[in-house]
């Protein structure tokens, strides 16, 4: 069954998320994510998805997660939506999250920062989703869509990915693929079942007791267990990889972007192509783990990066280590809500290659 | 002594060996009453039938170590938050017991936004509060129920409220909550008694603690939020001798913060 719908991204994420049987939902307010909880509110109760037991306003950002935090304990697919700096303090439950090996949702919706920032679009959370962002060694899963329709069908392949990791999932939207509204066929989302019995907390009945616990005081136990983490990690960073290239095949500049950004650079390579620029997109889907192994490949014809993002030079850093020192990366970057023009990226794009 | 009442000894073999716990030795200092509190919460669990059903917040602080010791599900939280990952469990799974044991540090400094808004939420759950005065684990800093003069590692001279502000009353503040369902205070220091024979211990404290952790498993099951406040010594952070310290909780703490039932909406005490 395909619906055709015009929609904001969040209302998108909403109900990709409901679609994908989305048990609870731990929310607090903050623009410009708002609209996720409030449609949920909306629906909360709606036959169409009986598995939506729970949708609860929390007190704090730091409550709201503990509770997602708890819910996922529990074995049930949990989540909460957020905004830049309410993100800063979703780190403390994701880096327990991730000590426990809890599958759990959040999304961040970013906005502009540092400190109170604005509500307009960035991209300048990018360090704090894929580097940790709270304490200890460990990995948020990380995907960034790029348009509404993505918005819709991103949340059931974080809560796969979550599942079959036990690691918490972030989908990264920006201000516009959350504010943004689109023409779109609903995609069909058939909800995977994930078996929670080995680990979830549901009682002791018939069973030994589950332990979710982060805590290892022998410096040897606890070495395993974060060994037992890096190992885990390095598997997703083995088999989990998603990009999209564009026209690099032959591409001699690509532009790397992801989310927002990346449609604006299609844009450009579409045009510079009509004019017989060797140049191609390439446009990382999930930033961790990232699609290294790809960028270092595309340096095989490739001379020249150009990183255009919504911040001051993120996930450039990603593509140096990429490329390894085998092609020159530039880097364009906008914040506070701009947005970077066509004609801007291609001058930029000329300046890099002194190709005009 | 009323005749009654059994003697330390004696009431420990009664209670015998508790499903509810595992095996392991606590690492609590010796004189700690967490090791009491440990036992009495098992007892309740074991007298309601319910350790299939029940699962523990683990919170930070002297407790930390509490998934060793009790025998049912545990899940760890960060400082503080015990009661709104309590919360998060409780709403998927209602069927199950939920309950937290914190320190006064955890609850009521730096957890005290989590446990005020399960209250106010009237959550079903049960938060079991040691309040000592004073942060044991970390070693003895001043703590949100440190009392007017007494002397922590931060605070050396003494605790100075017109500079700190006043010691917070939990049970007080939690029971003027609307959400809140059942609020006590006990005490768990055994105290000394001369007898004629020597010296003894007087347990009714540990009694009608027994008693107040019971009903807040009943209350938690009738679907109300329970708070269990239980005023307990640190000896080694207090640096003094071990039943110097237990005196102190009974003679001085108790003045500090008043023992008995701060609220009782379901009259459980009646029934």
């Amino acid at each position: 069954m395909t619906e055709r719908v015009y929609m904001k991204g969040n209302e998108a994420l909403a109900y990709g998320a409901l679609k994908s049987k989305l048990n609870a939902y731990f929310a607090y307010p903050i623009t410009p994510s708002t609209e996720i909880p409030e449609t949920l509110a909306k629906e909360f109760g709606n036959e169409e998805y009986p598995d939506f037991k729970v949708f609860l306003q929390a007190a704090s950002e730091l409550e709201a997660v503990n509770m997602v935090l708890g819910a996922a304990a529990g074995g049930v697919r949990a989540m909460t939506a957020t905004s830049s700096p309410g993100f800063s303090l979703k780190q403390e439950a994701l880096s327990y999250a991730a000590g426990m090996e809890l599958p759990l949702l959040v999304v961040n919706v970013n906005r502009g920062g540092p400190g109170l920032g604005n509500i307009a679009p960035e991209q300048s959370d990018y360090f704090q989703m894929t580097k940790g962002g709270g304490h200890g060694s460990y990995r948020l899963i990380v995907l960034a869509p790029n348009s509404v329709q993505e918005m819709a069908s991103f949340p059931k392949i974080a809560f796969d990915l979550a599942f079959k990791y036990r690691n918490p999932a972030c989908i990264a939207g920006d201000a516009f693929t959350g504010q943004l509204k689109e023409d779109i066929i609903f995609p069909t989302i058939r909800p995977t079942d994930y078996d929670v019995s080995d680990w979830a907390v549901t009682g002791a009945k018939g069973r030994e007791r589950h332990v979710l616990n982060s805590m290892n005081l022998d410096p040897e136990v606890h070495t395993k267990h974060v060994t037992h983490l890096d190992e885990k990690y390095k598997t997703i960073q083995r088999n989990e990889v998603r990009y999209e290239t564009y026209l690099t095949d032959d591409a001699e500049i690509v532009l790397a972007a992801y989310g927002i950004t990346s449609r604006i650079c299609k844009s450009v390579v579409n045009k510079l192509r009509h004019q017989g620029v060797k140049i191609g997109l390439f446009r990382p889907i999930t930033l961790w783990p990232f699609p290294y192994e790809e960028v270092r490949k595309l340096t095989e014809h490739a001379k020249r990066f150009l990183v255009v993002e919504l911040n001051t030079g993120q996930m450039v850093e990603d593509i140096r280590l990429g490329c390894e020192g085998r092609a020159g990366v530039g880097f364009f970057g906008k914040v506070g809500g701009l947005l970077p023009a066509e004609r801007e990226i291609e001058s930029k794009t000329a300046e890099e290659t002194n190709w005009s | 002594m009323t005749t009654q009442e059994p003697s330390l000894e004696e009431y420990r073999r009664k209670l015998g060996k508790l499903e509810a716990l595992t095996d392991k030795p606590t690492h609590y200092c010796q004189g700690c009453e967490h090791g009491e509190l440990t036992r009495l919460i098992a007892s309740a669990i074991e007298n309601l039938g319910i350790r299939e059903r029940t699962v523990m917040i683990d919170s930070v602080g002297c407790s930390v170590l509490a998934f060793d010791y009790f025998n049912v599900d545990h899940i760890q939280s960060p400082h503080g938050r015990a009661p709104a990952i309590a919360t998060g469990l409780k709403r998927v799974r209602p069927d199950l017991a939920v309950y937290t044991v914190q320190g006064d540090g955890d609850t009521l400094a730096i957890g005290l936004l989590e446990v005020m808004y399960a209250a106010i939420r009237g959550e079903p759950i049960s938060v079991f509060l040691v309040n000592n005065a004073i942060y044991g684990m970390t070693g003895g800093q001043m703590a949100p129920t440190t009392i007017q003069g007494q002397v922590t590692t931060t605070t050396p001279y003494g605790r100075d409220l017109g500079f700190t502000g006043a010691p917070v009353d939990g049970s007080k503040l939690i029971a003027t909550i609307d959400g809140s369902a059942y609020v006590k205070r006990v005490s768990l220091a055994i105290s000394e008694l001369d007898t004629p024979k020597g010296k003894t211990y007087s347990i009714r404290n540990i009694l009608e603690a027994k008693q107040a952790i019971e009903n807040a498993f009943k209350v938690q099951l009738m679907g109300g939020f329970t708070f269990v406040e239980c005023l307990s010594s640190c000896w080694v952070n207090w640096k003094l001798p071990i039943m110097e310290a237990k005196r102190f909780v009974n003679e001085r703490l108790v003045k500090q913060y008043p023992l008995g039932t701060y609220k009782d909406k379901f009259g459980i005490e009646k029934k």
